[in-house]
């Protein structure tokens, strides 16, 4: 019942999850963070099966950072992914497969682009300007469709995940209140203002 | 093998060979990207595709190239059409008990410039006759297209057109395969892509 969503501009990437923990009818938490920076430029929100996410997220992470202490340089968004898809796929066909839904943002300084991976539990891994994981995917990939343009600002991005959440909002029978959002571009990651889904015009 | 579906074909001409696929990337009925090419280059006129599951497509295409990497290292030469397609059907059936679930399809130009098509099933058999292969989700509808539009000996440019015609048809009349197609026609001395419109739905 968890959703994760990503739309890639032209500079910057805006990620969004929702703050919900829940088990099966239970709301356990209201306040958690998908969202597992790898490096200063690279940003992971992970949904999925729930000691999963956090042990797979973090093994990655503790990775990238090897990477960059062994080789005095990071790895790029792209290797990065890349990554993370052979650690998901050679889980897959091993004792016991990690179920975790990712999508994978970063900006890659070489290149100077910014880029989305979206990667589902099997880690079929596709490069994409917008994607979202779980339920919320029906709702807002049609919106996006309609309404993404690469060239936005970022005032404009943000108000086009609002208006996705309020699609969520108003058509997805499970209650996600609030969405964190982070902004991810040359500078780094940073943390956006929170969007529920109470104060939006629905 | 249809959790995301898609399909690729391929097509003997006259010292020529064409590949083409489908670009829809989904999983069951919902399409997630469209430009998720499932054919890849394994040699200058060498190309193969890997209709069937999506990750598996991903994970057998680097598990091959890092097997002809070691190849070409060892050998120092290209890998050549009918020693790839042995190296596809063997990788495949080492994994006879728990296969990756994709239908291999290879079609290149040997050293004499002679056209080669092979196609494989999830557990490596081989299949290599000399008009066309057909292979993913909507395979019987492309049979059906192909042994209507395909004859021997055809050139380039018509090659180009009956394999797209074949592909575009059949794909339209399968829901979890189409948005688009990229059609490859690899020459002795050239290889043209070409990007398809079909239906978008």
């Amino acid at each position: 019942m968890e959703c994760i969503l990503g739309i890639r501009f032209n500079d910057f990437i805006l990620l969004a999850a929702d703050t919900i923990d829940s088990r099966s009818i239970v709301v356990m938490k209201h306040d958690v963070d998908k969202f597992f920076p790898l490096s200063k430029n690279l940003l992971m929100a992970v949904c999925g099966e729930s000691g999963d996410t956090t042990q797979f997220s973090e093994y990655i992470a503790k990775n990238v950072h090897l990477y960059k202490m062994k080789n005095d340089y990071e790895l790029s968004p792209r290797a990065s992914a890349n990554f993370t898809r052979r650690m998901l796929a050679d889980s897959l066909r091993s004792r016991e497969r990690y179920n975790v839904n990712l999508l994978m943002a970063g900006y890659d300084e070489v290149e100077k682009k910014a880029e989305l991976y979206y990667m589902d539990y099997l880690a079929s891994m596709m490069e994409l300007p917008y994607c979202a994981h779980g339920y919320g995917s029906y709702f807002v990939l049609g919106c996006l469709d309609a309404y993404y343009k690469p060239d936005m600002s970022v005032a404009n991005g943000y108000e086009l995940l609002k208006r996705c959440i309020a699609e969520i909002s108003k058509r997805f029978s499970i209650n996600l209140p609030t969405f964190s959002v982070k902004l991810i571009d040359k500078d780094g990651i940073h943390d956006q203002e929170p969007i529920h889904a109470r104060q939006l015009v629905i | 093998m249809s959790y995301n579906g898609g399909g690729v074909v391929a097509m003997k001409g006259k010292e020529c060979v064409a590949i083409a696929s489908d670009l829809r990337f989904g999983i069951q009925l919902q399409t997630i990207g469209l430009d998720f090419d499932k054919i890849f280059q394994a040699g200058p006129k060498l190309y193969v595709g890997f209709p069937g599951l999506a990750t598996d497509t991903q994970t057998v295409h680097q598990r091959l190239k890092f097997r002809t990497n070691l190849y070409e290292l060892r050998e120092n030469r290209k890998v050549s059409p009918k020693v790839y397609a042995s190296m596809v059907g063997n990788l495949l059936y080492e994994h006879r008990f728990g296969p990756y679930f994709v239908e291999p399809v290879v079609a290149g130009l040997d050293a004499n410039n002679q056209p080669y098509i092979c196609a494989f099933d999830l557990i490596g058999c081989a299949n290599a006759p000399d008009d066309f292969v057909v292979a993913g989700t909507c395979e019987e509808q492309m049979y059906g297209m192909c042994e209507s539009l395909w004859k021997p000996d055809l050139g380039p440019e018509e090659l180009f057109e009956v394999i797209s015609q074949a592909l575009v048809n059949a794909c339209d009349r399968d829901a979890i395969s189409g948005w688009g197609a990229r059609v490859y026609v690899i020459e002795k001395d050239k290889v043209t892509v070409r990007n398809v419109r079909t239906r978008m739905d």
